[in-house]
């Protein structure tokens, strides 16, 4: 069983700022960290590949620096990473970056089930696991917190709904997107921290993907962030005068005129 | 305090840090208050290698020394002790085999020690045998299939837990000590079985209980040595294992100075931090002082053993009485720092302090140690007449 898991670094703290010309984050200058939902889905990549067999690949589009994360993964469960770096892939938006790992997935000779994250922790939008999927025509499960069983030609998991969970079966290969529920990610192993410090990770550019260069990066953003702002609350308060069953009267009339009642 | 540590060491302590706060800190009080074996961290630690460390690399191990070994229990005893001891302790077990044992009995059972299928325990000390280890009573019977065992060990860590047994027994029986000898005792044999379980004032996550021999036949390969052997290697093997109490008093020690200083920068009274005020200044920088001595003391001790030395009776005995000296010493200040406060569940260091104490009785009492220290410096001198 060939495992391809997906990963992001993100911003380790809420203190992001924002560049006002692109409207994207800036990275430089502030700790990295491994996506938290990621992180449960290298975790369950390592477990179905202890129960399978196989091997796990990690594989993350990012900057230059984005080489320690990985190196992290393989510290864990991870039995090799690929960096995909371009300069041409900054400012990619969900649409772009999912189309630059579709492209180094279709690289890899085999791959039998992609997992990612439910959703980061910076964009938040949950968008790049569906979007993988479309783009390599596989069938897509979002929200797993358990796989129940799998073989070498399908997967069963469960998937969270609002409430409770469903039970899908589908063939493979296949894309998952993972929750935080479904395993507690292991620490790195002292063998694992050995490894990780002498491998290799190849770093594929945008020649190497054979991308078509308008459809990666900021050129091949279907989407622009256009305004990140806070949303502006305004309170106002009024203390109504008078006897009881005139402020009564007052409040019904106000509310009306509000359209809350 | 730079201490030179290898890469090596570097990444196993703070590996050992991270799972300590990550796995074991949000764990320790409900351990401790249930008196209940931390299996799940047991896990963590053999996931991440940690029992590898002190195998070496032909037994699947890393090949680390003492030292190696006494900065992962220092980083696991700095949040909890009794954690630490349950990891240690299989280190203690598995030493008579990766001393003396043979090469079919080492590909037998390191393996699975280093992968921490298998944890281990020591088993020497008897109702009327504890600083006087010579007095045990357990038999091992030579008959045609092996040895038949018989006698009870008590206060054994690990015990009940542990899937091998290092136990030494008498072959001889005329012969007092000189006729004790090693065995290895896997868990199922018939005619081993466990007696209670104790409570204890501290290390309440780890397990010690009482080993029960009933005409429990082990075969001939499970001895480790020769016979009449025992007595000599248990001493080695406690030579080598003390530094690795040291290490365990050592981590108490930090983790209760850690404790004290937080509480003092945050604790107001007389409209400014505790810690503004000298005396509570003057109580921490003593705790300072003492825990980098302790540790330095103990690091030194451990390099010496790596070092390939021979002889480190004295030496180990050092690290141990001094390091668990000043764990008592700072786990006490520790508590009278934080007060009121400082007695109760709700904060760390009252555990710190019930943890502390076994550190000065066990693996020989600071005062038998005191013996040990002494008859070697009157050895020397006798030497040099």
């Amino acid at each position: 069983m060939n495992i391809v898991v997906c990963l992001k670094q993100v911003p380790g703290t809420t203190k992001v700022k924002i560049d006002p010309q692109t409207n994207t984050l800036i990275r430089e200058g502030i700790e990295n960290i491994v996506n938290p939902f990621d992180t449960y889905a290298l975790e369950e990549g390592g477990r179905i590949k202890e129960r399978c067999g196989g091997k796990v690949t990690a594989v993350s589009m990012g900057p230059p620096q984005a080489e320690e994360m990985l190196r992290e993964a393989i510290s864990t469960s991870a039995d090799e990473a690929i960096l995909l770096s371009d300069s041409t892939f900054a400012g990619s938006d969900t649409w772009a970056t999912a189309y630059t790992l579709a492209k180094a997935i279709d690289k890899l000779e085999q791959c039998d089930l992609i997992i990612c994250g439910r959703q980061t922790i910076d964009g938040d939008t949950g968008q790049v696991g569906p979007e993988l999927a479309e783009i390599l025509s596989l069938p897509f499960v979002a929200y797993v917190s358990k796989v129940e069983e799998i073989g070498n030609e399908y997967i069963r998991v469960r998937r969270m709904i609002e409430e409770g969970y469903e039970v899908i079966e589908m063939s493979l290969p296949a894309v998952i997107t993972v929750v935080k529920e479904i395993n507690v990610p292991r620490l790195p192993s002292l063998r694992g921290l050995a490894r990780a410090k002498s491998a290799t990770i190849p770093v594929w550019t945008a020649e190497e993907l054979g991308v078509n260069k308008s459809m990666v990066g900021l050129s091949g953003s279907a989407t622009r962030v256009v305004k990140i702002f806070f949303p502006q609350r305004v309170c106002r308060s009024e203390i109504l005068q008078g006897d009881l069953e005139s402020q009564v009267d007052t409040l019904v009339d106000k509310l009306r005129e509000a359209k809350i009642i | 305090m730079e201490y030179f540590l290898s890469e090596q060491q570097k990444t196993l302590k703070s590996l050992a840090r991270r799972i300590a706060e990550e796995r074991i800190l949000p764990a320790r009080a409900e351990l401790d208050e249930r008196e209940e074996f931390p299996w799940e961290i047991i896990k963590d630690l053999a996931n991440a290698d940690m029992f590898r460390i002190f195998i070496p690399e032909e037994y699947e191990g890393l090949g680390g020394g003492c030292l190696d070994l006494c900065l992962v229990v220092e980083e696991l005893s700095r949040v909890c002790s009794g954690i630490a001891v349950s990891y240690a302790a299989s280190a203690l077990g598995g030493f008579a085999l990766l001393e003396y044992g043979t090469e079919t009995q080492k590909q037998k059972y390191l393996p699975d020690i280093a992968a921490g299928k298998k944890l281990t325990a020591f088993a020497l000390t008897e109702p009327t045998a504890g600083s006087d280890a010579s007095a045990i009573k357990a038999t091992a019977e030579r008959v045609k299939e092996g040895y038949i065992i018989n006698g009870t060990k008590q206060f054994i860590t690990n015990g009940g837990e542990a899937e091998i047994y290092t136990v030494i027994a008498l072959t001889d029986k005329e012969r007092g000590a000189r006729g004790a000898s090693t065995f290895l005792v896997e868990k199922d044999t018939p005619g081993f079985s466990f007696g209670k379980k104790e409570k204890k004032m501290g290390i309440r996550a780890s397990s010690t209980r009482e080993l029960i021999f009933r005409n429990c036949l082990v075969p001939e390969e499970n001895m480790i040595g020769k016979e009449g052997m025992g007595f000599i290697m248990t001493l080695r093997i406690l030579d080598r294992s003390r530094p690795g109490i040291g290490a365990q008093a050592v981590g108490l020690a930090q983790g209760a100075l850690e404790a004290a200083v937080d509480y003092a920068r945050q604790r107001i009274q007389f409209e400014h931090p505790i810690i503004s005020l000298p005396v509570v200044q003057n109580m921490l920088a003593d705790m300072a002082i003492e825990v980098e001595a302790a540790r330095a003391l103990t690091y030194a001790v451990a390099r010496t053993v790596d070092s390939g030395a021979k002889h480190f009776t004295e030496e180990a005995a050092m690290a141990k009485v001094f390091a668990s000296d000043i764990a008592m010493k700072v786990t006490t200040d520790a508590v009278q720092i934080l007060g009121g406060a400082g007695y109760m569940k709700d904060y760390p260091v009252e555990k710190m302090m019930r943890d502390a104490k076994i550190t000065q009785i066990y693996e020989g009492t600071n005062q038998v140690l005191r013996n040990t220290i002494a008859f070697e410096l009157r050895k020397r001198k006798a030497m040099r007449e």
